[in-house]
């Protein structure tokens, strides 16, 4: 379903993606894990082209995300996007959060997108809400109001990036219970995350990036944490070090 | 030296005292003409104000475009341009060297090119607050408008713009007030607002002192009736729970 080909990104002439290759299924929940500065964020941002690239091809859904010509607001539309940061328009109550981009992108009813979102709020179990602003809610309810945001547009595919590492410890696990259920109802997911355990629960594959931009690795999820023999040093190295506590 | 106020009072031709302080049939006392000339100075500062804010919004949303380099180079040169050079010679250059290049402006009268004047004196520096208020955003309000699928103008509209505004209301308020302030500078070309009214009535009357108070609580009065409005906008769309665009994304 995702597609992406020698991949390479420059900043100026700093290098933040290094020919990378790799491809995500329908159904298929991948990790992409890494030390900061190894591009993770960056290359998740690549497939729906809020980063462009400069080198390679990307294809969504046989979309080339690549391609100048191709209509980025319809294909972004289709592509779910959850922020580190939530994101979440702070000058709109929830509930216009989530039908705000319904109505003026994909043209539903105002009556039709309320319906829609306030069922994603639900699901989020966040429906006590619906009429408050993003900044009167904690941390973890906004991400899952992202989330719940992301899930009224009916996306095709759900990326993550870094959706816990802004997030008091104690929050981190409302987002992450949101995230498993998606996983296990078949949603196609690529997140860039630390959590090892959701990895462990949910990943069907995990792509481990190094400073450069670099994939070290590529492999199923009982590959990566089963088998470290047949991993790389750096690999292990990391694993080591965040696996340790 | 006593005060007299019944000077406005006066009627302007044979400053003969009126009965009620307004002139009839056609003749005005000085303090018909007074109002006349806040009537003056309100118009061009509301007018020049609405010409500000759309040029000052449009430039300055111009210059935080993204990949577009010409256009984010025509928005700064607009801003230098217009903000590096005394209002006062702007004024004059409206007046004396614009109409002589376009021939077609020759008509104009002052009114309206004091109003071009003052409002694209004054758009530069609206423009340079909406551009800062659009970058003291945090980034990734623009990268969530892109990925639910806003094209770059629906961005700006539903997203950064409105958020932008919410910051910069404050320095917006200063800009509206100056524009009031500014208008005096009319006089220049002969718009008879209220300084002009002030230097000329000071003339003819000789009360000087008692002109000039007047004048001075009518700038004080238009100002802060500004002052009013804005804050209430202000209040008005005030954002629950939010204490600073952006500080609910931990930024």
């Amino acid at each position: 379903m995702i597609e992406l080909k020698n991949v390479s990104k420059w900043y100026g002439s700093f290098q933040v993606l290094d020919d990378c290759s790799t491809h995500i299924e329908k159904g298929e929940v991948v990790v992409v894990c890494g030390p900061s500065g190894s591009g993770k964020s960056t290359l998740i941002k690549t497939i729906n082209a809020l980063e462009p690239i400069q080198k390679g091809e990307i294809w969504v859904n046989g979309t080339p995300v690549h391609d100048p010509k191709t209509n980025l607001p319809k294909l972004r539309s289709k592509v779910g996007m959850v922020f580190q940061h939530f994101e979440l328009f702070p000058h709109l109550t929830v509930t216009q959060n989530l039908t705000i981009a319904q109505v003026k992108v994909l043209g539903r009813s105002q009556d039709e997108a309320r319906k829609r979102g306030l069922k994603m709020l639900d699901r989020v179990g966040l429906m006590a809400h619906k009429d408050k602003f993003p900044g009167q809610l904690s941390g973890g309810q906004q991400q899952r109001v992202a989330i719940a945001r992301a899930l009224s547009m009916d996306p095709i595919v759900m990326l993550f990036d870094e959706p816990t590492s802004a997030l008091d410890p104690e929050m981190v696990g409302e987002v992450l219970d949101v995230m498993v259920s998606l996983a296990n109802e078949g949603m196609t997911m690529m997140c860039v995350t630390h959590e090892m355990g959701f990895a462990r629960k949910v990943a069907s594959r995990v792509i481990f990036m190094d400073v450069g931009g670099k994939i070290l690795e590529d492999c199923t999820k009982d590959d990566f944490f089963g088998n470290p023999d047949a991993r790389q040093s750096r690999t292990k190295d990391f694993l080591g070090k965040i696996l340790q506590h | 030296m006593a005060w007299d106020w019944q000077m406005f009072c006066e009627d302007t031709l044979d400053r003969t005292v009126r009965e009620g302080c307004f002139g009839t049939g056609g003749d005005i006392t000085y303090l018909d003409w007074m109002l006349s000339a806040w009537g003056w100075t309100v118009s061009v500062s509301l007018l020049a104000l609405l010409l500000a804010l759309v040029t000052g919004v449009v430039i300055g949303t111009l210059r935080t475009l993204p990949d577009s380099k010409w256009i984010v180079r025509f928005g700064n040169g607009w801003v230098e341009i217009f903000r590096n050079i005394p209002l006062l010679v702007q004024i004059f250059l409206w007046y004396h060297v614009v109409p002589a290049v376009f021939p077609a402006m020759k008509s104009m009268s002052g009114f309206t090119l004091v109003v071009l004047a003052l409002g694209f004196f004054t758009s530069a520096r609206i423009a340079e607050q909406v551009r800062s208020g659009i970058q003291a955003l945090p980034r990734g309000q623009r990268y969530a408008g892109m990925a639910v699928g806003f094209t770059t103008w629906q961005t700006y509209r539903y997203v950064l713009l409105p958020n932008a505004f919410r910051i910069i209301i404050p320095p917006l308020t200063s800009e509206t007030m100056n524009i009031f302030k500014n208008s005096s500078v009319a006089f220049a070309v002969s718009v008879t607002e209220l300084t002009m009214f002030a230097m000329q009535a000071q003339e003819e009357t000789g009360r000087g002192i008692e002109v000039y108070m007047a004048v001075t609580g009518l700038y004080i009065v238009s100002a802060f009736t500004i002052n009013r409005i804005m804050t209430f906008i202000e209040k008005r769309v005030r954002v629950p729970g939010l204490v600073a665009p952006g500080a609910a994304g931990g930024h």
